[in-house]
């Protein structure tokens, strides 16, 4: 990595935004902070960063309304979505508008640092609690009529990945256990996240649109 | 003696009958009969009765009373109203007591429409008096409705009577000053009864953001305000500060996201929060719940929670600072459990025979209820306790 990740701070809290940044100073180019919507979308468009941390809660609209708004920016910058609340039907929303993963606040520093450079490289970020999450809405069998196995099931590999995962594992640890590289365990994390996105399940079309409505 | 009542709960005009019959002990039919025979013999009974409903107290029949059969629509009581007195003017008739086409359908119709409107005012009578507490509430669309079908079918058969006996024309200015007067007065009160109306929801409304800012403000006040003020005289000791944080961030979030008022059908997710949160608080380390599904709390659920409960005191114990997984997937009584942490392990075979805690209050206890535990770690890589029981019945 010979430039380092230029990333965009967008939340509310200045407190918030200080001590991210100073974690992440060392590591990366922090090209900018925002507190509103407004300013958020203004600066990613000028600055074009590499990965955009986002608050899901803010006054106005908070990060979902960002990132629908700057659609078009989604192949270059990477959203990574932050969230105080450890409820995943809190970040269903923006992972299904596009976001590739969400961590909670109170992670470290060097996590929130991996789950960067892991977003960019188009990798996807699951916490415990969103890989219990998926799995709790993936676990009933969907409505017959709308079945596409391709997105509406997971393999039973998945499962297995996620299941690590909610247990607490890293990505090199499921790697170790299931007897596959790191790069295997990203690919189905990945198409976790695809699922995620697509599906039509009822169970996550219904989170969607509950957050929608606020 | 119980004073005779009018029984509202069976009547079918007033309840004169019905009370009456229930006070002598009798069907109220055959009361019913002899009324109408009265009224047909020179209209006695007809007198007779309204007599009746005017000086005897209506009543609710009460505990006392049998349950009655059940109420009728006021639609159902009315059309039978206006049948009942169709069927008496044609009797009449037949018996060759004459009254002509124009009195006997506006008089049916009359008859109809007013049984819509009393039994209206008495619906709502009701409905005042039971509501001791409460909100204004909007007029029923549906008794609003009732009410201007009972008030139409009252003022077109006094029409339709005043024409048939050819007494409009006579009538008619009077009719037309009427009509402007209440045209006018529609005109003047309509606006104000609307603001009236518009005033009264807004009032409601705004009761009920009161009502619920006072709630969110005493719960914020016994726990956040409370938790600060704690943080604040225990700044020197961030251990403490930490365990204060996560306890009250884990309450508020139970509260935000309505757990509290759902604690009625507790599961083994639930208690295995509860117990998570014990433990995160006597030992001040992190505790991320993760559960999937649900399974109701029985004898081996309460089992399999307390050697959770025990690997997570290991497991804050051993493990320093690092935060503490748990993992559960609960379905249909089945129980799989996992506990994490990432401490720095140890060698199964040094422990010395005399550590209770693994070997007792983990595996002994699973294995009682018919269940298992498996321990995995090794120096520097963390520990892993598996729990499982599968469904006993």
């Amino acid at each position: 990595m010979s430039e380092p990740l230029r990333i965009v701070i967008v939340d509310d809290h200045e407190l918030f935004r200080a001590g991210v940044r100073s974690e992440l100073d060392s590591l990366f180019d922090v090209v900018g902070e925002a507190a509103t919507v407004e300013r958020a979308i203004k600066l990613i468009r000028e600055r074009g960063p590499d990965v955009v941390l986002l608050d899901v809660h803010m006054p106005g609209g908070g990060g979902l309304e960002v990132i629908r708004r700057i659609a078009e920016l989604r192949r270059t910058a990477s959203f990574l979505a932050l969230s105080v609340s450890d409820d995943p039907a809190d970040v269903i929303g923006l992972i299904r508008a596009g976001a590739r993963g969400y961590v909670t606040k109170t992670i470290s520093g060097s996590e929130l640092a991996d789950a960067i450079r892991r977003v960019h490289e188009g990798d996807a970020v699951f916490s415990p609690r969103l890989a219990g999450f998926v799995l709790d809405a993936f676990a009933g069998a969907p409505l017959p009529a709308t079945i596409d196995p391709e997105l509406d099931l997971l393999t039973a590999r998945e499962r297995e990945v996620l299941r690590y995962i909610a247990r607490g594992y890293l990505y090199k640890e499921i790697a170790l256990r299931l007897g596959i590289s790191v790069k295997t365990v990203e690919a189905h994390v990945s198409a976790v996240l695809r699922k995620l996105q697509l599906s039509n399940r009822h169970e996550l079309s219904r989170w969607a649109v509950e957050r929608r409505l606020d | 003696m119980t004073p005779l009542r009018r029984d509202l709960d069976n009547r079918v005009v007033a309840g004169v009958c019905a009370g009456l019959g229930q006070r002598l002990g009798l069907d109220p039919v055959i009361l019913r009969l002899s009324f109408v025979v009265a009224a047909a013999a020179g209209g006695f009974g007809v007198v007779l009765y309204g007599l009746a409903w005017l000086l005897v107290p209506a009543d609710r029949a009460g505990a006392s009373a049998p349950p009655g059969p059940p109420r009728r629509g006021s639609w159902q009581v009315a059309a039978g109203v206006g049948l009942l007195v169709l069927a008496l003017l044609l009797l009449l008739r037949e018996l060759g007591i004459w009254f002509s086409d124009p009195l006997v359908w506006p008089v049916v119709l009359a008859a109809t429409g007013s049984t819509l409107i009393w039994h209206r005012s008495a619906a709502v009578r009701r409905q005042t008096t039971t509501r001791l507490r409460g909100l204004p509430r909007p007029a029923d669309p549906i008794t609003r409705g009732r009410v201007a079908l009972g008030a139409a079918l009252v003022v077109g058969a006094a029409l339709l009577f005043l024409l048939a006996n050819d007494a409009v024309s006579p009538a008619r200015d009077v009719v037309l000053v009427l009509l402007a007067v209440v045209v006018a007065l529609a005109l003047i009160l309509t606006p104000l009864w609307w603001r009236l109306a518009r005033s009264l929801g807004e009032e409601r409304s705004a009761r009920i953001r009161t009502q619920e800012r006072a709630e969110l403000a005493a719960h914020l006040h016994d726990s956040v305000l409370q938790t600060l003020a704690l943080v604040q005289r225990r700044a020197d000791d961030p251990r403490a500060v930490a365990a204060l944080a996560r306890r009250q961030e884990r309450e508020l979030r139970a509260w935000l996201s309505g757990t509290s008022e759902r604690t009625g059908r507790e599961g083994v997710a639930a208690a295995l929060e509860a117990v998570a949160g014990e433990v995160e608080e006597a030992h001040g380390t992190a505790i991320d719940v993760v559960a999937v599904g649900d399974t109701p709390l029985d004898e081996h659920g309460e089992a399999v929670v307390a050697a959770v409960r025990e690997a997570l005191v290991n497991a804050a114990k051993f493990a320093g600072n690092a935060p503490i997984a748990l993992y559960a997937e609960l379905e249909d009584g089945r129980i799989h459990a996992f506990v994490r942490d990432r401490g720095p392990g140890f060698d199964p075979a040094g422990v010395p025979a005399d550590r209770r805690g693994l070997r007792e209050s983990i595996v002994g206890r699973m294995e009682r209820h018919g269940g298992r535990a498996t321990v995995t770690t090794a120096p520097g890589s963390g520990t892993e306790v598996e729990l499982v029981l599968d469904s006993p019945s």
